[in-house]
């Protein structure tokens, strides 16, 4: 591995390869790390799309990429990124390709699609060894459609399916777990509010090969209703409440890159949320609270 | 050019190593497996040159396909019946990419209930799709059909992906004597793969399968795909012409078997047909002019031959080895719409038959071709028909006879 070129915030570059205008909510959290990767990554990509939010993102005859787009379907993306790069390889090999013009396969896939319908298809490219970079942008729910709980929602969060006074009563899966558990060469969670942090993995990720995946938190102002210029904010509180660890797995070791010092109680982050405002009003709901507490703290009670 | 005994799925598989497809992404399903494991040995012992890449399902294994062939790459796959279905998602996504490929079916019964044998309501399911299909009906056809397709499929006027079709067990399993073209012919008909620069690369970015944001965007690329498969008609014409020149085998888009002074035709897809065929010389033996019509375009569908042949007969048997449930035969439904209206148009008779590799004996064609013929006479075609014997009842009510047993032996029958 290169020496890392990013150290310091005066380091993140300021290219801005992704285009303005495009479809997305004011204040999307996955479109601003979006922005963030697209910028470290480079232009060489060709970002493979599974259905969601930024499919609109690459609406003809538009798009914000410099880079090149593919949209294949809710459940196969990984696997399109699998013939991308297999037929690069092939085509290097047999020299019908200049070096110059290879491309990284960029999975670009919501957490509806990552944590569900796409899951069997990201665990086989996996296996498979693919060399790829998968980005989900995770805004804990299918947000394109309004909202509706997915395998990424938090307990308790109200969404468009679960909107009784205790919220969503699953559990939100550990996805960066079950990816690790896989042993790929990367995974990272990522938040836009933390670029610097962001910009260092997507450095590393970028330049190892194999499967490396990147967990994004996205902060959603519509899905999650809280106004989007709390955007960072809520995305800090998510970090710093501990609700939401920045961590990465390599080598088999999991490393956290952001420890608070303190952690901030999870209702600093929860009760500026509409989602979770049912746990706060009309009556205090103590004990669903201090379950979400427990929870946190029973993490990183652990955590290393 | 050297002659081997051959199944269609070996058949099939040589045709992909003389195309020198570069990639194929592969799941296993019976019948179809043997395709898929003859590539993988080839690739592995350095006979093709490139990779075979197994994926997690047929969803996945068409996606993979597509991408490839949108990087610029020739790619083949193959699979059957669950699995074309359980791809179908992306059956119908990826024409719209443009991309050309040729994916092999091999025809096998749909569930409800599971079974092995073949017929055709699997590849039909990807009628609509925008795959051109070729459906043969024997081995040399599969080889054959495979170099074609990959001809048609990336011809400019045309870049859609292509289904060949053969039946399972019939001819999956079944082995022919099969003329193996030499490869420097071989290359020669089928130039390397020219994606005209539409194609992933670092310094010409594209973006592919794009979302539209209003009918009118969406109705034109419909109709750009549609209009895409109606050129394949006249570029199958000219490449099967280019293909018999260079190998003396002449595969036209329909098969026309004793037609010209037929009175009564019967017209199937795929390898049951031979049966038909068989059939034809027994009623001619016995004074009836029959003939077989036999499209081996199926998609698009080549209605002015088929008016061609088939206008000015008195009657024709549509046998379909398929079934919508609720409506009958697909086959005869698109027939009857090719030659409704027009003037000389014969009287249609339809027969389901051949579900899940059932066999045609030869008195159930001398029955279809009576039945046509009273029809013709008639002026009135009668009800669809379910072939079924009063043997086959007769063997199905004892194996209820026996579950009823089991049933009330465990104490729980009704």
């Amino acid at each position: 591995m290169k020496e890392p070129l990013i150290r310091r915030m005066k380091d993140l570059p300021s290219t801005h390869l992704l285009g303005a205008g495009t479809a997305m909510c004011a204040g999307c959290g996955g479109l601003g790390a979006l922005h963030q990767v697209h910028d470290v990554l480079g232009a060489k990509a060709v970002f493979v799309n599974a259905a969601g939010c930024m499919t609109l993102l690459t609406t003809y005859p538009f798009t914000p990429f410099r880079g090149s787009w593919l949209y294949t379907s809710m459940a196969s993306a990984p696997a399109g990124a699998q013939g991308v790069r297999d037929a690069l390889d092939i085509l290097l090999d047999k020299k019908r390709l200049l070096p110059a013009d290879d491309l990284s396969a960029v999975v670009l896939t919501g957490d509806g699609a990552a944590y569900g319908m796409g899951l069997s298809a990201t665990s086989a490219a996996i296996e498979r060894g693919l060399d790829f970079l998968y980005l989900c942008y995770d805004n804990e729910g299918y947000g394109n459609t309004g909202q509706q709980s997915s395998g990424a929602t938090p307990h308790s969060a109200r969404t468009a399916t679960s909107v009784g006074e205790r919220g969503y009563p699953g559990t939100k899966k550990d996805l960066f777990a079950i990816w690790a558990a896989h042993n790929p060469a990367y995974v990272a969670t990522v938040i836009g509010a933390e670029p610097l942090d962001l910009a260092r993995k997507i450095e590393t990720a970028a330049s190892l090969r194999g499967p490396r995946l990147i967990l994004a938190l996205a902060p959603c102002p519509a899905g999650w209703d809280f106004d989007p210029a709390q955007l960072v904010e809520i995305g800090r509180l998510a970090v710093h409440t501990g609700i939401f660890p920045l961590k990465e797995f390599r080598d088999g070791k999991i490393t956290h890159t952001l420890i608070p010092r303190t952690r901030l109680p999870v209702e600093e982050y929860l009760s500026k949320q509409g989602r979770f405002a049912h746990l706060f009003s009309p009556w205090r709901n103590d004990e669903a609270i201090a379950e979400i507490q427990a929870q946190v703290d029973r993490y990183w009670l652990n955590a290393t | 050019m050297p002659r081997a005994l051959l199944t269609g799925n070996a058949a099939a598989a040589w045709g992909v190593r003389l195309a020198e497809a570069d990639y194929v992404p592969a799941f296993p399903i019976t019948p179809q497996t043997e395709i898929i494991e003859t590539l993988a040995r080839w690739f592995d012992g350095g006979e093709m040159s490139g990779r075979i890449t197994m994926l997690e399902s047929e969803h996945s294994m068409v996606t993979a396909a597509a991408a490839a062939a949108a990087t610029g790459t020739r790619v083949f796959t193959a699979t059957s019946s669950q699995g074309l279905l359980y791809a179908m998602e992306m059956l119908y996504a990826v024409p719209g990419w443009r991309v050309p490929f040729v994916l092999v079916n091999v025809s096998r019964g749909v569930a409800t209930p599971i079974t092995l044998e073949p017929d055709h309501n699997d590849v039909l399911a990807a009628r609509d799709s925008g795959f051109l299909q070729i459906h043969c009906a024997n081995c040399q056809e599969v080889l054959d059909s495979i170099l074609i397709a990959y001809r048609i499929a990336e011809d400019p006027r045309v870049r859609l992906p292509a289904i060949v079709n053969m039946d399972g067990f019939y001819l999956s399993f079944t082995r022919e004597p099969v003329e193996i073209p030499d490869p420097v012919a071989a290359r020669r008909f089928l130039p390397p793969f020219a994606a005209d620069a539409i194609e992933f690369r670092a310094s010409r970015p594209i973006s592919q399968a794009v979302a539209v944001l209003g009918s009118s965007q969406y109705s034109y690329f419909r109709y750009e795909a549609h209009l895409a498969a109606m050129q394949a008609l006249t570029a199958y014409d000219e490449i099967a012409g280019a293909y018999a020149a260079e190998f003396g085998r002449h595969h036209p888009a329909v098969e026309a078997y004793r037609c010209d002074d037929a009175e009564f035709v019967f017209f199937m897809m795929g390898s049951f047909a031979t049966k038909a065929r068989d059939a034809v010389d027994r009623l001619r033996e016995a004074g009836t002019k029959a003939g077989l019509v036999r499209p081996r375009l199926f998609r698009p569908f080549p209605v002015d031959t088929l008016r061609r042949l088939l206008l000015g007969k008195r009657g024709v048997a549509v046998i379909d080895q398929n079934i919508s449930f609720g409506k009958g035969g697909v086959l005869y439904a698109e027939l009857a719409s090719a030659l409704y209206g027009q003037t000389g148009a014969p009287v249609l008779t339809s027969f389901i038959g051949g579900l899940g590799g059932r066999d045609f004996p030869p008195e159930e064609f001398y029955e279809m071709a009576r039945v046509t013929r009273r029809a013709a006479d008639e002026g009135r075609a009668p009800e669809p028909r379910l072939l079924y014997t009063a043997g086959e009842l007769r063997e199905m009510r004892k194996l209820q006879a026996i579950a009823l047993v089991e049933r009330r032996e465990l104490g729980d029958a009704p």
